[in-house]
């Protein structure tokens, strides 16, 4: 139970990373990436990493 | 480098006359010239400061400082349909497309190189590429490691406004007297056909919905700058068939809520930037297009015509680009030791410059006054390198200012890029083809010089390419040049 990161798809822009509530995400190689223990998929809510990517398709479930 | 500092024996230019708007703070496109007018006139002295110097303000100051941008601001919370945010090319010149995202502290050090290689130097901004005020942790540290190492720097930021309002008391704080708020609309049902989405309060909301949101909060952010005295400057994108029409209402609402100065832009829409208008095919105005509904727009809020939609990591001074020459690895590790002494002598002789210049034309415009009664208003074109003088090679010319000449004057009417947004890799002919296009609807261009090839294949397309004003203020010779074609007294009429 828990979304990834598409890194091909990533523009780096970094808003996951100060939107997750859970502070699961990080910079990671120039991209982000989303600790799996740590992502909870926003516990049934639409999860707000994919609401605010720029970039359709990039995050995913895992 | 060398190619962007104007030298001192050049400067002076550009007519600015009195702003016709005495209720308002007087400037913007909509008296003689772009931006702020020449002189403080009778805009209040607290607002002539700030804009004086400012090349995104002022039309005159634009052709004497430089502006940076810096991209710390990578995340955005609106997805815009002219915008894509993969898109990256090093010789794209538009807004939100940058090559190397910065850290502040990486920023502070580059802003510090090049203030000390430009002493034009006069705004630092921060432009995105993504922004500004949802990025806000990271435009706030660029701002405070800044202002460390060079203290006379103004600062200014552009955002979409979704966010604007939760920072206005620290922007204050910060000492920030320019905001470029970008508004495409002030009706939602419109909004929607530009904004696929927004994200607010850990929510996407889509449609007509996200749009009013974000109206809303951009006119809440508008009047919270307005009441706190920053200055404010609109930047509308017009979308043909869109928003065309609509920008109309938009430059009334803002002017109404105390905007400074209203900028329409045009759309940029190229399939291969893979934007939705792009992919979907919308297309930008016409050089035409744009200047009309300008037109139409000069009686409300202050128009800005000479804006060159930079990039989000712009380097020196309008309508040219160094970001190039300043990359991270080309900065030194630790920041340059700052002195203020060449910016402080490069003010001075820009001032004695400016003196010099207004001196110029208001003689070239009393005598054209003189002599042409009653003729058209002509447009033409003009090759230069800054400084407002034809200063430059018509084979050099990557852009083209347009003025508006009449017997009441020489007018700014904007600029014309003719390097289709990108430089370099088009052959001779197709460089021919994108100038023409370029001049739709001009007949004559003043140039510092032209070979004999292009001046003969501008002819047969119509064009006179003038050559007899090399190196003379920009205004005079336009004045000189229109007085002895259509004045009554052409001996005399040759004041340039």
């Amino acid at each position: 139970m828990a979304l990834k990161i598409i890194a091909d798809e990533c523009t780096s822009c970094g808003a996951c990373e100060f939107e997750c509530p859970n502070a699961a995400i990080s910079a990671k190689g120039g991209v982000y990436i989303i600790k799996a223990s740590g992502c909870t998929e926003c516990d049934g809510d639409a999860p707000k990493c994919q609401a605010v990517c720029p970039t359709d398709g990039c995050i995913v479930q895992a | 480098m060398s190619s962007n500092v104007i030298s001192l024996s050049s400067i002076a230019r550009g007519r600015v006359a009195p702003a016709a708007e005495p209720t308002a703070p007087t400037g913007g496109c909509s008296s003689k010239s772009c931006g702020s007018d020449q002189g403080q006139g009778d805009m209040p002295a607290h607002i002539w400061d700030k804009v004086k110097d400012h090349p995104c303000y002022s039309e005159e100051a634009h052709h004497y400082f430089a502006r940076m941008h810096v991209a710390v601001a990578p995340a955005c919370n609106i997805q815009c349909n002219y915008c894509n945010r993969k898109y990256d090319c090093a010789n794209e010149s538009r807004p939100g497309v940058t090559s190397e995202k910065l850290t502040p502290e990486q920023a502070a050090r580059k802003v510090a190189a090049v203030a000390a290689k430009v002493p034009q130097l006069s705004v630092l901004g921060i432009a995105g590429p993504g922004d500004s005020m949802f990025d806000w942790k990271k435009t706030s540290a660029t701002f405070r490691e800044v202002s460390k190492l060079l203290p006379d720097l103004k600062y200014c930021v552009s955002t979409n406004g979704l966010a604007l309002p939760d920072h206005l008391d620290e922007l204050a704080g910060h000492n920030i007297d320019h905001v470029t708020i970008t508004i495409n609309m002030v009706d939602p049902e419109i909004g929607a056909l530009i904004y696929p989405w927004i994200y607010f309060k850990g929510k996407r909301y889509t449609g007509i919905e996200g749009a009013r949101i974000l109206h809303e909060r951009q006119m809440e952010g508008l009047e919270g700058l307005t009441s706190r005295g920053i200055l404010t400057k609109i930047n509308s994108v017009m979308i043909p068939g869109i928003n065309d029409q609509h920008l109309i209402e938009v430059n009334r609402e803002i002017k109404a809520r105390g905007a400074f100065l209203h900028n329409v832009m045009p759309l940029i829409s190229d399939a291969a930037h893979g934007t939705a208008f792009g992919m979907s095919g919308q297309r930008g105005p016409k050089p035409a297009e744009l200047k009309d509904l300008q037109d139409k727009l000069a009686g409300g809020a202050n128009l800005m015509r000479h804006c060159r939609q930079c990039r989000a990591d712009a380097v020196g001074m309008l309508g040219e680009d160094l970001s190039q020459d300043f990359t991270l690895d080309k900065l030194p590790e630790v920041a340059a030791a700052y002195d203020p002494e060449p910016r402080r002598l490069y003010r001075e002789v820009v001032e004695r410059e400016r003196a010099d210049r207004a001196r110029a034309v208001e003689g070239a415009e009393a005598e054209l006054a003189d002599t042409v009664a009653e003729a058209p208003a002509k447009l033409v074109a003009v090759c230069t390198k800054g400084g407002g003088r034809i200063n430059q090679h018509f084979g050099h010319a990557k852009e083209f200012q347009i003025f508006e000449v009449d017997a009441k004057g020489v007018r700014f009417s904007g600029h014309r890029k003719a390097d289709n947004y990108c430089v370099g890799g088009y052959g001779d002919d197709d460089k021919l083809d994108i100038v023409l296009a370029a001049l739709e609807g001009i007949d004559t261009v003043f140039v510092a010089k032209i070979g004999r090839c292009p001046k003969d294949d501008l002819k047969a397309a119509g064009i006179e390419a003038v050559d007899a004003y090399p190196f003379e203020y920009i205004e005079t010779a336009v004045a000189g040049w229109y007085a002895q074609r259509f004045g009554q007294v052409s001996e005399t009429a040759d004041i340039a």
